[in-house]
């Protein structure tokens, strides 16, 4: 008996330790395009930005405690396809057979046309891209972000945290609004400017300069032009399922991420899926589809997802219970987000700033909580995010946190 | 059976409070504080699924 996992980071490193711990004694694969074993992404944008971060990776679990856990590697080395009636994944020629799947293979960023073998731009989602941005700001960068998202804001960071001029562009108006609602939004854009960072809003990306091959700047489409010697385009992800649109497996029309249940079971049997890749409907915020991004999702249902796979006919699946949480480091102040931002009304309490606390209502209950620098509060709150009438109460304490402040 | 925290690797992400806020909460500082470090039987449970939510892996369980 077979279990195969493909994508070989967080949800798939904790999908493999999950099956062991429910008492799983057959053959683990674990296939990664990357040729490292699992390592960590956040601090890809955060510490190892920092000048003097030593090139080599650190994994998650080192090859011997794999080899402890039983864990069959198959690294640098894509799935191509996948034959769910013979279950065998296909990675290249080599067929490798499954009785139970589990799909984490991630999500991959967007590129930015035009800019393909252009030394100087790069994404922001491997170890080698974090070298990458990493030497370049050694060696003194002047930097431009495309897209003012979470992970463009930490590069931002870490280019203004060694002093270096950093411009970040954005088409929208007014950074992650569509995400965090306009008010919150402006927060977020004023942490920049106080950073010094050049916000460009309202404006896309017409082209790129570049002379011998390498970038010198960036064309915005008011005819103005950056200059830059690092690119980062930060203009959002698209689940990695390339290698299953030839499958039955059903993916979402509009982003093509795997459409699973709330138990995270695909809508073929015998495979699951896990993490950045995954839509799962969330019971817990009215069934909303849910497909996220964060570093506890992934861990949380690569595991559920194998207890799913891995137990005995019969037994009653899992179901996700989940509350969304995420955090983000920006010029030293820590933004944490528990819930959803999808909300009837937002209201933020406290200073326009660091210190503040915006709640997300949904009829009466609270939907979501962002804060800034209180690491002590957020889960304070996380307790109340959808429980039945809890919308008062958020409000309440949330007035008595930021009063106590003063 | 007791918790050990790693108070270098400790971020204050709060996510062992949120799973398990009885044992768990990050101080003014930033920093988790370890309420009771000795779990009973009938609670190592959750205090393992705190441990494994942990972002940094700066928890662990001793025996
Ligand atoms: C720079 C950065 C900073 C972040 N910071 C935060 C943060 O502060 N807080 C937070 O909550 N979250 C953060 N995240 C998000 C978090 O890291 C992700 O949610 C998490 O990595 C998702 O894990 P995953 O295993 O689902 O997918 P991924 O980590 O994307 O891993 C998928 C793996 O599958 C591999 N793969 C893809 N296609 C194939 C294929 N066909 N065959 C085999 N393997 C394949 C990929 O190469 C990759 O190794 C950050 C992410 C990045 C990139
Ligand atoms: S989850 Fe980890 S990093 Fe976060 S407070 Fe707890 S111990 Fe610290």
């Amino acid at each position: 008996m077979g279990l195969v996992i493909v994508g070989a980071s967080l949800a798939g490193l904790r999908a493999a330790e999950s099956a062991r711990r429910s008492g799983w004694d057959g053959d683990i694969t674990l296939i990664g395009a990357e040729e490292h074993l699992p390592y960590d992404r956040p601090p890809l944008s955060k510490s190892q930005l920092d000048r003097g971060t030593p090139d080599a990776v650190v994994p998650l679990r080192s090859r011997a405690e794999l080899d402890e856990l039983g864990v069959t590697t198959l690294l640098g080395s894509p799935a191509t396809g996948l034959d769910t009636t013979g279950r065998t994944v296909l990675v290249g020629e080599t067929a490798v057979p499954y009785d139970a799947l589990i799909v984490a293979t991630g999500a991959t960023p967007f590129q930015l046309p035009g800019a393909a073998g252009l030394a100087g731009v790069t994404g922001l989602r491997t170890h080698a891209e974090a070298v990458a941005v990493r030497r370049a700001l050694d060696e003194g960068a002047r930097t431009v972000v495309i897209g003012a998202g979470f992970i463009g804001s930490e590069i931002a960071s870490a280019a203004r945290k060694r002093g270096l001029p950093a411009t970040i562009v954005e088409r929208l108006d007014v950074p992650l609004s569509r995400s965090l609602g306009p008010e919150p939004g402006e927060i977020c854009a004023d942490l920049h400017r106080a950073a010094g960072t050049d916000l460009r809003l309202g404006v896309g990306v017409s082209g790129l300069e570049s002379a011998g091959g390498r970038v010198t700047g960036v064309v915005l489409d008011d005819g103005t032009a950056v200059p830059a010697d690092l690119v980062v385009v930060g203009i959002g992800v698209r689940p990695a399922t390339g290698w299953l649109e030839e499958s039955p497996v059903a993916l979402h029309d509009g982003d093509r991420g795997v459409l699973c249940s709330a138990t995270l079971a695909t809508s073929v049997s015998g495979a699951w899926a896990a993490g950045d890749v995954a839509h799962f409907p969330n019971s817990r915020f009215e069934g909303d589809l849910m497909r996220l991004e964060h570093w506890t999702n992934a861990a949380e249902q690569g595991a559920l997802a194998a207890r799913n796979a891995v137990a005995a006919p019969g037994v009653a699946p899992e179901f996700l219970d989940t509350i969304p949480y995420f955090w983000s480091d920006w010029y030293g102040h820590r933004l944490q987000f528990v819930g959803t931002p999808r909300a009837d009304q937002v209201v933020t309490l406290g200073p326009r700033g660091p210190g503040a606390i915006v709640l997300y209502r949904r009829g009466t209950q609270l939907a979501g909580v962002l804060t800034i620098d209180r690491p002590r509060d957020i889960m304070k709150f996380r307790r109340l995010v959808m429980e039945p009438g809890s919308w008062e109460e958020a409000l309440f304490q949330a007035k008595e946190r930021v009063e106590a402040a003063v | 059976m007791r918790i050990d925290v790693d108070r270098s690797r400790c971020e204050g992400l709060g996510m062992c409070e949120a799973m398990a806020h009885e044992f768990f909460e990050v101080g003014d500082d930033g920093f988790v504080v370890v309420r009771d470090d000795s779990p009973a039987e009938g609670q190592r449970s959750f205090v393992r699924a705190a441990i494994d939510s942990c972002p940094v892996s700066a928890l662990s369980l001793r025996d």
